[in-house]
């Protein structure tokens, strides 16, 4: 942490900025919305498991209600019924909250262009960050997981109003 | 106590409804009955009843659309068709009835008074084919949005959604992609 510094060697004491000592309370313990719609799901739950820890990196447990949660992981297909559904858990998210959509599917409805599917979740919900594969392994997920923690460790306070 | 002997299904409702089979077909081990659509209530009924066909389980309702975008169904009657999967838990056998609908009004009568199991099923075919189905209580669509216009599963609804994306098109079609900006 670059404008960390320490006074006096032995102190004890700490000075940074207001905006990396909020960024890093909101990386450091992000809880996910307990959603998984698809056969990204399955990825989501290996990534979540033991072998590949994804309590390492906050997300120590999934929230079953979203207002309790921070993060939303599309993971899977989102079909036409399901659109109403994902916007009104979104709306009833707490700011502030962040959406990563999983997979191709949630991207942009991968390798089903028809009817059914919503073309891409961000029809739906503002996305910031997108994770490619079908399903994305779970090191890809960690990757787009520690690409929206830098994107959160950019925000500053002074964008905040808007 | 012994069960009754089990009749054959083709010969039995020609015996009883002669009027009602238009024809019989067997591929394979499976028996199809072709029924007319305004008499599908009373077959349905008998083959239900009738100790020794005794078929009394619901399998599926499914439809097919024979529509050909250059005209003409082969030598079918109509251009959809509606079939019912029965099965015979008693003595353990299938059999699918058949009936043609045309295409203007494609109208038939619905059989949940003799298998309660048809509701769900009938919903569907609705919601899907656009088949009507006479005396279902609850016309309402299953998999579809409520508000969905078009019966995806016929033959000359679109098979795609949008067009593919490439280079040369991308900008112009981010352009009427909706986004949601929250």
């Amino acid at each position: 942490m670059g404008l960390v510094s320490s006074k006096l060697g032995n102190l004890g004491v700490v000075t940074t900025t207001l905006d990396e000592a909020v960024n890093w309370a909101r990386t450091g313990a992000m809880w996910p919305l307990l959603f998984g719609l698809a056969c990204c799901a399955i990825e989501m739950m290996s990534t979540q498991a033991s072998h590949y820890d994804m309590s390492r990196f906050g997300m120590e447990l999934n929230r079953a209600s979203p207002r309790q949660s921070d993060l939303i992981i599309i993971a899977g297909r989102v079909s036409r019924k399901m659109a109403p559904v994902i916007r009104q858990l979104y709306d009833q998210m707490a700011a502030p909250k962040w959406v990563i959509a999983m997979g191709d599917c949630a991207s942009c409805s991968g390798v089903y262009n028809n009817y059914a599917l919503v073309q891409g979740v961000d029809e739906v919900i503002p996305v910031d960050v997108y994770v490619a594969g079908c399903p994305p392994r779970p090191e890809q997920l960690i990757h787009g997981i520690l690409t929206l923690h830098e994107k959160i460790r950019s925000d500053r306070i002074a964008e905040w109003a808007k | 106590m012994s069960i009754p002997t089990a009749l054959d299904p083709a010969a039995a409702i020609q015996s009883a409804m002669p009027d009602a089979v238009l024809a019989v077909e067997e591929f394979r081990g499976e028996t199809t009955i072709i029924v007319t659509p305004d008499q599908i209530n009373e077959v349905a009924r008998y083959f239900r009843d009738t100790p020794g066909l005794v078929y009394n389980f619901l399998s599926d309702i499914s439809a097919v659309d024979y529509y050909e975008p250059y005209g003409g169904y082969g030598d079918r009657p109509g251009r959809f068709a509606v079939c019912y999967h029965l099965l015979s838990m008693l003595y353990r056998r299938r059999l699918r009835l058949k009936v043609y609908l045309p295409e203007e009004n494609p109208v038939v009568d619905s059989v949940i008074e003799v298998w309660p199991g048809a509701d769900w099923f009938e919903r569907e075919t609705w919601d899907l084919m656009g088949i009507e189905f006479r005396g279902h209580p609850d016309k309402r669509r299953l998999m579809m949005p409520d508000d969905w216009e078009g019966h995806p599963l016929r033959r000359d609804y679109p098979l795609g959604y949008e067009t593919v994306m490439f280079s040369f098109n991308a900008d112009e079609k981010m352009k009427y992609k909706p986004f949601a900006k929250d």
